[in-house]
């Protein structure tokens, strides 16, 4: 049996190895701007069928962002809905015969949770300028900078880790059952897989909106989350 | 087959068995308070499910840290080269 931390290269571009995963991330990358080009391509105030559909879908990643966040969703639209449509696209890629999606190799995985790494220092920094993004360590105590400096790193590794194991345990629960079975027996399991592919796609992307929003209200002056304890003291009674 | 590939097999098994029992403890609770919740304040489902479906992914992460121990054990055992 293939084992599934390591992966097979396809062909070779000169030197260069290319594994399946890297084929199906730029199909999908591809199938992502090009739809997203012809979708935009003639947009109008008086929409068409097309462009109400994914103004709806705008929208919701909009209001999830908003809900999330507590934040304007502008600045973090881009970033966190490709990432939720990238990897929902590559979960269900399972869907198409012969491909496997490449959410399941442990590279994919940690080239995602090393950009969630980057944003989350990029906008950190963005919002509250270097200073504001270290302060973001000392919250609620300088006694926390190790730990919260610690946490940075670990919770970008339990990103890589939750993602790959979930959907790499789907495509091999899948296998060892269709090797075992037969034919129609995990077609049960499949529809699970899309499940938590969907699921996934969703925690992933929630995950980085909740680690940015923390450093970017870590890092301001004053937090603008209603609900924290600082903002209740400045209340007049 | 030699003692440390037995024992690396039956690690393998006894990581995920016994590492799948508290997280599912724990998803359990979890999802009969976030019910409990949402049956008292219906209007408030949206934010209960969000977050339940957060910190479901926070627990399973355990979970799944057994299962790469397993796989670990299993396909990139250092002891077996």
């Amino acid at each position: 049996m293939n084992s599934p931390l390591s992966s097979v290269p396809l062909f070779h571009v000169g030197p260069v190895p290319v594994a399946a995963a890297v084929v199906v991330t730029w199909g999908i990358m591809a199938l992502l701007v090009g739809g997203s080009v012809l979708v935009t391509r003639r947009l109008s105030l008086v929409p068409s069928k097309t462009q109400a559909a994914f103004e709806l879908l705008v929208d919701a990643v909009d209001s999830q962002i908003t809900e999330t966040m507590q934040m304007a969703p502008a600045p973090y639209r881009a970033f966190v809905g490709t990432l939720f449509a990238f990897i929902f696209v590559a979960n269900w890629s399972v869907l198409l015969p012969g491909v496997e999606p490449p959410t399941a190799r442990l590279e994919t995985d940690a080239a995602l949770a090393l950009i969630v790494f980057v944003a989350v220092i990029w906008f950190g920094v963005r919002a509250g300028g270097v200073r504001g993004y270290l302060a973001s360590f000392a919250v609620p105590s300088p006694i926390m900078i190790p730990l919260n400096f610690l946490e940075s790193l670990t919770r970008t590794f339990s990103l890589l880790v939750r993602l790959f194991g979930n959907v790499m345990s789907g495509v091999f629960v899948v296998g060892i059952v269709a090797s075992l079975a037969g034919l129609l027996v995990p077609l049960p399991l499949m529809a699970l897989d899309l499940l938590t592919g969907a699921v996934q796609a969703y925690i992933f992307a929630v995950l980085a909106m909740v680690f940015i929003a923390g450093v970017v209200a870590d890092g301001r002056p004053v937090p603008l989350q209603p609900s924290t304890p600082q903002n209740d003291q400045r209340t007049p009674p | 087959m030699n003692w440390l590939a037995l024992a690396s097999i039956v690690s393998a098994a006894v990581a995920v068995s016994f590492g799948a029992i508290g997280p599912a403890l724990g998803e359990g609770r979890a999802v009969a308070a976030a019910m409990d919740a949402i049956a008292r304040q219906p209007e408030a489902a949206n934010t209960i499910s969000r977050t339940l479906f957060v910190g479901l992914a926070m627990i399973e992460t355990m979970a799944i840290y057994c299962l790469v121990i397993a796989l670990l054990l299993l396909f990139a055992n250092p002891l077996l080269k």
